[in-house]
């Protein structure tokens, strides 16, 4: 059944279409649309499937590297080759507004989504990593979005039977009504098994698989395109429910369709559904696509032709398979109870053509709809927040009469804490490939029947990019880098999530380009390319746009996996090293929010050139075996990384430092001990290999001070630090729990 | 057709954790009245039968194959021809 | 010996018993679809973890009525093992297989971690190559593992010496503390009167290889193999 309602300007308006937009509409069909055919456009032209914002922009970032086998853009995600025939497949999502209006399912079906994207491609998912951020716990709001979100990953992630492996949270009050849920996802695939989103070959059928359709989730794309207001509230409907049982079935009907060479292509249903899936194939394909309506499954009663083309029920599959092999397709399906109804085929030309019931619903151009969308440049202009915040005059910074308490302080703030809380309701350890639990510096997972292991890190400092975007989009790389290095693995690619205010402001899109600027240095420097992601906008509650997020998802290669690195102090009597260059640098650190109540100054300096040689130094170290452990300094600086350094899962080690003198002089106290000063990492070395380390850092020009040695039950830094580190330790673990009662 | 509404709750000898830490959210939320709470599961069956008595017959054969585990789950039903039944 | 994964429409942990059982343990092994009526001639059958049936309705509920598990009663009836992990646990109780039945954990949260288990009784074909005693670290990962039993069951089983695996401390203490899920009597594993059939929540799979942390869950699979 298809609506007959005429097209006004206000419903062109209520579709998030310009007079502009409507117009190349007109051009492009010749015809005035059906609302059928409007809402096909506004779905695809919204900025989530069409990035019309952001486009410009997004083509600054690096995409090529020598073991890219399907660069961004091409595909639903990149694909890397890591040699022995394999490669790995990644990306991450975001799916920050359904899960501020539902926390639970909004972020079920997060991860929902972007396992599909990966599996869609003949990858197996084998590991999935969550960038979350929220306002201020200590609020009830906050707590219930907290727990709803981390109840919804795992009740996705467990079911399904993908070990949720790593990921960050921060706390900050910019995200106060509008959280942040970034899932990211890696799979694993054969050379030759790789799967094309691509409809070709006329006259192969095309199927529908998996749920039913219903009245889901309608409109979501745009939905996710609009800034939160008060009313979104009273948008509920728009939140789809996830069944990561049906899910299972398909993911494993997929991967076993993909063995039997009986398909040319294969797309996920996820924002805008249909609509979507049909002509992003089609168009890929050079080709066009006919479906039948009648033919789609649903699951409520009633339902238009708008309805259907634009619902985003979860668990779909759209499978192009090969002419002939119809019955393979359907025997597969019919094994994991799924009903593969065929529903259309590919067609000579370039049209999506939707009919139901033998009459034409909708006839578009595929590219029109997937690729020809308006792309626009936007104003931008340096906010004048930045002038002021940026702002520091060190002089009138006291430093701190007890560093204990600060430490204890630093310890017990929920974006520093411990998050064992979160990671213990995920199943972590499913596959039995998670070499490295959360809480490392990376994940880190192990390939079975290879030496091989793989390393993921997410990162994101948001403080640094609203005070400074473009060094803050630096570090953000920067940091991802080291942390995959730090675990002893070279870093390939990334993924990325870049979540912002609305585009149309001025200073919100001057953020957005200079954050992508400092990501693009940065992924230069590292030879990382990007291979795909995903852009959020409009991420403001009604006080304000959150602080500038970009989220890396940095994937990185271990060779020989018996060269791995821990985090984490293992042997009494190891030597401590501290390595990289210390500054004055206390401007946007966590130490100057914590502890002085303000989020100023510009964010440490990034050498680029210095980073390269301390990775570079690190991987050798790695490789030749003289690094007993590896842990980044970031947030809170020495100090929090040396007592995390000290919480090994295994049982806790002291730590003693006594040789602050051989730091450069004229550092202040609180810059060395909390301070955030980039391109900085706590070793810890054999004693027999002291020489060897040292040469080596000299080789690779990077500074390297023996500060201290492992041992004991007490965390001793100077004469400032003494803390028994079974103290320490249960102020980190108890951090998050005691706020949420539990 | 009947309608079948079936109620399944754990027996008053199991701890109810869930129905526990609701009574104590209600409590912390004024609602002093609330002494008692179990959190249990409800079924809505659409079913034929010839009449009321088979229906209901069918239904317990169901609850106590499927629908409950006796080990720690009690039961209660009610039966009720359905009003309009839509003609196919 | 040789060994049976039977795959259920949600089961997760099929692949790894599967990996420990022919890699590690360099065992025969076949996967058995759910659908089977009949099982291929093996000494142990693996129920392993996941969510079979998206645990929808109640834990195991609907897969205890696959058909292989007519056939996984008869093996079992005919003396010979059957291994029901996590959810493979949650099934056996379903099927009746053994007493009891599972609650959602005390905390209302799913929790995977490494707890501490105490062996309880070393005379089972199971348990053999360990000494009563013995604290064994083995991962766990479920929302619903909190083992319920009524007291005249419980009395029964503990008379019987059919507890074999209680949650402890690292020390082997037991207590509320070391409980990670509010199961009767810390519960985490229990055999038959047989004495053939083992549920247990915890995951020796996931502890049986060095890179992974803990190899305590060899003994396991050492006491059947190598007993």
């Amino acid at each position: 059944m298809m609506p007959t309602v005429q097209v006004t300007p206000e419903l062109v308006r209520e579709h998030g279409l310009t007079q502009e937009e409507y117009g190349r509409i007109l051009a492009i069909l010749g015809r005035t649309p059906n609302l059928t055919e409007l809402g096909m456009f506004s779905v695809m032209w919204s900025e989530h499937c069409s990035y019309k914002n952001s486009k410009p922009i997004l083509k600054l970032l690096p995409t090529r590297g020598p073991n890219l086998l399907v660069r961004a853009g091409e595909e639903n995600a990149g694909i890397v080759d890591i040699g022995d025939n394999l490669a790995i497949c990644f990306k991450i999502e975001s799916h920050n507004h359904p899960s501020a209006v539902e926390p639970f399912q909004g972020a079920a079906t997060g991860v929902g989504g972007i396992l599909r994207d990966i599996f869609t491609m003949g990858a197996r998912p084998i590991l999935l990593m969550d960038s979350l951020r929220f306002g201020d716990l200590d609020k009830p709001q906050t707590r219930r979005l907290f727990s709803g979100v981390v109840a919804g990953i795992a009740h996705y992630g467990n079911c399904i039977g993908v070990p949720t492996v790593g990921g960050e949270i921060y706390f900050n009050d910019s995200y106060e009504g509008n959280p942040l849920v970034n899932v990211m996802c890696l799979g694993i695939v054969h050379r030759d098994g790789i799967v094309k989103g691509k409809a070709t070959g006329t006259g192969n059928p095309v199927y529908y698989v998996g749920a039913p359709t219903g009245r889901d989730g309608l409109g979501g794309a745009a939905f996710a395109s609009r800034e939160l207001t008060e009313e979104s509230h009273e948008d509920r409907p728009a939140v789809q429910v996830g069944d990561p049982f049906k899910e299972k079935l398909l993911l494993e009907a997929c991967l076993e369709l993909i063995q039997t060479d009986s398909i040319v292509g294969m797309q996920d249903m996820g924002a805008a559904g249909l609509t979507c899936s049909t002509c992003e194939t089609a168009s890929r394909a050079s080709s066009g696509i006919a479906i039948d309506l009648t033919k789609v499954p649903r699951r409520e009663t009633g339902m238009n032709s708008y309805e259907v083309m634009l619902s985003e029920s979860q668990e779909r599959m759209l499978v192009i398979a090969k002419k002939g092999k119809e019955r393979v397709v359907e025997e597969i399906f019919e094994k994991w109870d799924l009903h593969a109804v065929r529903i259309g085929e590919v067609t000579s030309g370039n049209l999506v053509r939707v009919t139901e019931e033998g009459k034409v619903i909708a006839e578009i151009p595929a590219k029109a709809l997937a690729d020809e969308g308006p792309v626009y440049v936007r104003e931008e202009c340096k906010p004048e927040y930045l002038a002021s915040v940026q702002e520091l005059d060190l002089s009138q910074i006291r430093e701190p009469k007890d560093f204990n308490a600060v430490l204890k302080k630093l310890l017990d703030h929920p974006s520093i804490a411990s998050k064992a809380w979160v990671w213990e309701q995920y199943d972590h350890m499913v596959r039995t490939d998670t070499v490295f639990y959360p809480g490392h510096d990376a994940a880190l997972i192990r390939i079975k029947d290879t030496s091989k292991g793989i390393a993921v890190s997410t990162d994101g400092n948001s403080l640094y990019c609203y005070l400074d975007p473009f060094e803050g989009g630096k570090i953000a790389v920067a940091e991802a880098a080291r942390n995959v290095v730090c675990t002893g693995a070279k870093p390939l690619a990334i993924t990325n999530c870049l979540n912002f205010g609305n585009p149309m402001k001025p200073e919100i899109f001057w953020q957005f380009h200079q954050v992508v600027n400092g990501m693009t240095a940065a992924c230069e420097a590292f030879e990382t390319p990007v291979t795909g992601g995903n852009v959020s906008f409009y991420n403001e509650s009604p006080v304000a746009a959150i602080y500038p997020t970009p989220v890396i998802g940095m994937v990185g290669l271990l060779e020989d996996i018996t060269k791995r690195i821990p985090s984490f102090f293992v042997r009494e009597g190891d030597l401590i090293f501290l390595v990289g260059e210390t500054f004055n640098e206390i401007g946007a650190s966590h130490y100057l929010a914590i502890e002085h109540g303000l989020e100023k100054g510009l964010p440490p300096r990034l050498d680029l050139n210095r980073e390269i040689a301390l990775q570079k130094f690190l991987l050798e170290a790695a490789d030749r075996k003289l690094l007993v452990s590896a842990h980044d300094l970031s947030e809170g600086g020495f100090s929090v990384a040396l007592a995390e350094c000290c919480f090994s899962p295994e049982g806790g080690l002291g730590a003693v430092i006594d040789r602050f003198d051989l730091l450069p002089a004229g550092l202040r106290w609180d810059a060395v001990f909390f301070g955030e000063s980039q391109s900085r990492v706590l070793i810890s070395v054999k004693p027999d290999d002291q020489e060897q380390i040292i040469c080596l850092a000299g080789n690779d020009r990077v500074s390297i001070y023996q500060v201290g040695k492992v041992g004991g039950d007490h965390l001793i830094m100077g004469d400032r630090v003494k803390i028994a580190v079974e103290q320490l330790a249960a102020i980190y673990q108890h951090a998050i729990p005691r706020r949420i009662g539990g | 057709m009947y309608k079948a509404m079936i109620n399944v709750t754990l027996k008053k000898s199991v701890l109810d954790p869930q129905g526990q830490t609701v009574l104590r959210a209600l409590e912390t939320l004024g609602f002093q009245d609330a002494k008692d709470l179990r959190v249990g599961k409800f079924f809505e069956l659409t079913l034929e039968a010839q009449d009321a008595d088979q229906a209901a017959r069918q239904v317990r054969a169901m609850c106590e194959k499927l629908l409950i585990n006796p080990v720690i789950e009690e039961y209660s039903f009610q039966v009720a021809k359905e009003g309009n039944v839509p003609k196919s | 010996m040789k060994a049976a994964v039977v795959v259920f429409p949600g089961s997760n942990c099929d692949t790894d018993c599967y990996h420990v059982l022919s890699n590690v343990m360099k065992t025969p092994v076949a996967y058995v679809w759910h659908k089977e009526r009949i099982l291929p001639k093996v000494d142990l059958v693996v129920l392993p973890g996941g969510f079979s049936y998206g645990d929808y309705l109640r834990t195991g509920a609907v897969a205890r009525f696959s058909p292989a598990m007519e056939a996984v009663k008869k093996h079992a009836d005919q003396g010979r093992y059957v291994i029901g992990i996590c959810n493979g646990f949650q099934i056996l109780l379903e099927a009746g297989l053994l007493p009891g039945a599972m609650l959602r954990n005390r905390t209302l949260r799913f929790v995977c971690r490494h707890v501490w288990l105490r062996v309880e009784d070393v005379h089972t074909v199971y348990t053999r190559k360990m000494a009563k005693g013995d604290i064994l670290c083995i991962p766990i990962a479920h929302g619903e593992g909190n083992y319920y039993c009524d007291e005249d069951t419980l009395r029964l089983m503990q008379d019987e010496s059919r507890i074999l695996f209680r949650y402890c401390s690292e020390g082997g203490i037991l207590g509320d503390a070391y409980n990670p899920n509010g199961s009767t009597d810390h519960i985490a594993g229990i055999t038959n009167k047989k004495r053939n059939v083992l549920g247990m929540m915890p995951h020796p799979e996931r502890a049986s290889e060095r890179i992974l942390g803990s190899t305590d869950g060899r003994m396991i699979w050492e006491s059947l193999f190598e007993g």
